[in-house]
């Protein structure tokens, strides 16, 4: 029922055509029987930022495509569907909105081009919490000297740049800090999705006057905006993850024999079935609706993706339940794939704030 | 053909000069005017403002002319709209007839039917009801056994059926009836017209668990109704009731149905319960419940918005029509209970002559219905199993 823009429906025909032939379900299972640290494929990182994937935040002033949100929604859904783990969400989304709304150009350039990758450090603590930043940058002879430590930060250990946020004297900051530094520990693992991540302590960083790209209401204002559009296109991949562990296990249905007929002709399953479908479609408008309303920068924008990453969470949570469930034994096999549907989602919903998050947010916007 | 923007333009003088200010307040549902033979208008505005609206064809925007509407496309039809909506316009005219017999008629009726019966429901001159449910056919509604018996130049009906809303109030009424008993069930139904004032035509108001309720059981003892009063061929009925049944159901899309509630849950709770010195909800359980539910309540209204869009853009929403039904029904009932448990004991007063405050019992127990009422939520899911995940 969502109606495209002509260019829309191009670009999901070709993020599914071009994800379909070189990132299939295969290859993410491929990926995590290599055990290798980073988790994704760096060729796939390159073709795709060829194709503009990286840049469609950016202006063409940095050699992005401007194509905005919803496009990027577009490709995210697609990556959901094939498990596609790749710097996008972390770089080619949240860093690239946030240098273009601080107006930084020589990474974003580099964001655009896949020549680098930038990631940003949105928590310290277990549960996502943005606002709870406890990293200080103190001034120190022309720059500054950072302490505290980051969370769970995803492609830190293959990005160029991580973006800090931390408290100095005039409010919020914005860092821009070289793993590589003097004072940065990195404890890096990969995540029940295979993907990598990070906890990075800084320790008495020192860190040069220009690694400050925003302070002050700036500094707050383009976090906000990454984390906007970081939920709404992380919203956009969970309905991608919910629709195919959805139709996969409606597929199965039809084809699985018990009592000497297929499991599609049991009512109670049917109605979980269209019950699950109802809830796809529900949450594929709202995230629709915050990523028009991000490109259209509209008020809403900020209510609308905080609801629609709660709705998406919590449609994954039951898409991949009732997929692994209606499996049976086989779902609970690593040698099918729907299982990777719900490791997939379950690191998904947590990124970013869970339903309950958002939820909480809800209420407070509402005065209650 | 006249621009857009001078369609704008002109209707917007038209409705400034010609909707009376006291059609421009907002409405309650004994504000609606529903028209017919009994009708008695509430106020000189609402007449005026009908025949005023019926004399140019905008009580049906998009029918014909011949027939009584203006022959509007899509989009004027929603510059119409939207027109209206700008200065709190009151419809001129609601009914079954509009909604319901009026689509099915330029879908299958005659040309004679569409000149005689049309215009009359534009004009709001006859109302009409649906005869589809009965005591034995619910969500079964092909098992009907109203029995229409072909006797020379006219049908003999017997039988009875049940959730007729607004029986009692209307004039004539269009009825599924089982013409043909030796055909399979679906394909032993015909859809006949009949006035209401007809020899053994009898209703009986029913009373609801939430109290005084528009519907009705109607009887049907001997009725003659003339055999030209058929819509479509004999034993064809059953094509005409779903393409009805699915019309109904994308109109729950299209309209900010009631079915789907209006009561603020964040307004009742924070003033029935009250907040704490964080400026929480002073009860954290039910808080909890009420976010968990913002969240699917702004959900639905982005469900709402695309199905409009996909329907202004002259797309069908077919089966998809379930999913909105079944969504929003399920959503108002999960909004009733909360608004129940936000209002504690003040919310269960019922005595509604001394009653200090609304009548907030009695929408909980009404929302009961609205996953029962036009298709249950189950009927839905079925549908939505095969007609889209082609289950079974």
């Amino acid at each position: 029922m969502q109606i495209l823009s002509e260019e829309n429906t191009m670009v999901r025909e070709m993020a599914a055509g071009f994800l379909s032939e070189n990132a299939p379900v295969e290859t993410a299972r491929a990926l995590r029987d290599d055990r290798s640290a980073l988790g994704y494929d760096r060729t796939l990182l390159a073709e795709t930022a060829a194709m503009g994937w990286y840049g469609m935040l950016l202006g063409e002033d940095v050699g992005g495509t401007d194509m905005g949100a919803q496009a990027a929604g577009l490709i995210a859904e697609e990556m959901g569907r094939r498990l596609t783990n790749a710097p996008f969400l972390s770089s080619g989304v949240m860093s690239a909105s946030l240098l273009r709304h601080v107006g930084e150009t020589t990474l974003a350039a580099e964001i655009a081009s896949g020549t680098a990758v930038v990631t940003l450090a949105t928590d310290e603590t277990t549960k996502h919490a943005p606002d709870r930043i406890e990293t200080t940058a103190a001034p120190s002879g022309n720059g500054f000297v950072l302490n505290g430590s980051k969370r769970f930060v995803n492609d830190a250990i293959d990005a160029t740049r991580v973006i800090v946020p931390a408290q100095t004297d005039a409010g919020l900051g914005l860092f821009l800090v070289d793993p590589a530094l003097e004072g940065v520990t990195t404890r890096a693992y990969r995540t029940v999705d295979n993907r990598n991540a990070a906890d990075l302590t800084f320790d008495n960083v020192q860190l040069d006057g220009a690694a400050q790209i925003a302070v002050g209401p700036e500094a707050e204002a383009g976090f906000a905006a990454a984390l906007r559009v970081g939920r709404a296109v992380a919203s956009a991949e969970l309905v991608g993850v919910s629709k195919e562990a959805a139709e996969r296990t409606v597929a199965y249905l039809k084809e699985r024999k018990q009592f000497g007929v297929t499991l599609s002709q049991f009512q109670a399953l049917q109605h979980r079935a269209a019950d699950l479908y109802t809830q796809i479609q529900t949450t594929e408008a709202i995230t629709a609706a915050a990523l028009a309303a991000i490109d259209e920068g509209r008020e809403d924008a900020e209510r609308l993706s905080r609801a629609a990453k709660a709705k998406a969470s919590k449609t994954a949570s039951l898409a991949v339940r009732e997929a692994v469930q209606m499996h049976g034994g086989m779902g609970m096999t690593d040698a099918l794939d729907i299982g990777l549907f719900m490791k997939k989602a379950r690191a998904a919903i947590e990124h970013l704030g869970d339903a309950g998050c958002h939820a909480e947010w809800l209420l407070r916007d509402r005065g209650i | 053909m006249m621009d857009l923007q001078e369609f704008r333009a002109a209707t917007r003088a038209w409705l400034e000069e010609n909707c009376p200010q006291e059609m421009r307040q907002p409405m309650s549902e004994a504000d609606v005017c529903w028209g017919g033979r009994n009708w008695v208008f509430q106020s000189e505005a609402q007449k005026l403002w009908l025949d005023r609206m019926a004399a140019r064809g905008w009580t049906v925007p998009t029918w014909p002319e011949a027939y009584g509407g203006a022959g509007l496309s899509g989009d004027e039809d929603r510059i119409l709209k939207e027109e209206m909506a700008r200065i709190s316009a009151r419809p001129p005219l609601q009914s079954f007839g509009i909604w319901m017999l009026g689509p099915a008629l330029l879908e299958f009726g005659t040309e004679e039917q569409k000149r005689h019966f049309l215009p009359q429901i534009a004009r709001g001159e006859v109302r009409w009801c649906q005869g589809y449910s009965e005591p034995g056919a619910g969500s079964d509604l092909a098992g009907l056994q109203t029995k229409g018996v072909e006797c020379g130049a006219h049908f003999e009906v017997t039988g009875q059926k049940i959730w007729t809303s607004y029986a009692d109030k209307a004039d004539w009424i269009f009825c599924l009836v089982r013409t043909e008993p030796e055909a399979p069930k679906h394909k032993g139904i015909s859809f006949l017209l009949f006035d209401m004032t007809s020899d053994g035509v009898s209703t009986k108001p029913i009373q609801l668990i939430s109290g005084a309720s528009p519907f009705c059981e109607t009887f049907f003892d001997g009725v003659k109704v003339p055999a030209d009063q058929i819509v479509g061929e004999r034993g064809k009925g059953w094509t005409i009731a779903k393409y009805l049944l699915t019309h109904e159901r994308e109109m729950i899309g299209a309209t900010d149905s009631a079915l789907f509630g209006s009561e603020d849950i964040v307004d009742v709770s924070r003033e029935a319960i009250g907040v704490d010195a964080d400026g929480r909800l002073a009860d954290p359980v039910l808080r909890g419940q009420i976010g968990d539910f913002l969240a699917d309540e702004i959900a639905f209204d982005a469900e709402l918005a695309r199905a409009k869009t996909w329907m202004r853009a002259g797309n069908q929403l077919g089966a998809q029509s379930a999913t909105l039904k079944y969504t929003g029904t399920e959503l108002n009932k999960r909004r009733q209970e909360l608004i129940m448990a936000a209002g504690g004991l003040a919310a269960l007063e019922w005595d509604f002559e001394n009653a200090a405050g609304d009548e907030k019992a009695s929408l909980w127990l009404r929302s009961k219905g609205n996953s029962i009422e036009g298709g249950t939520s189950e009927v839905m899911l079925s549908i939505l199993s095969k007609a889209i995940l082609e289950l079974g």
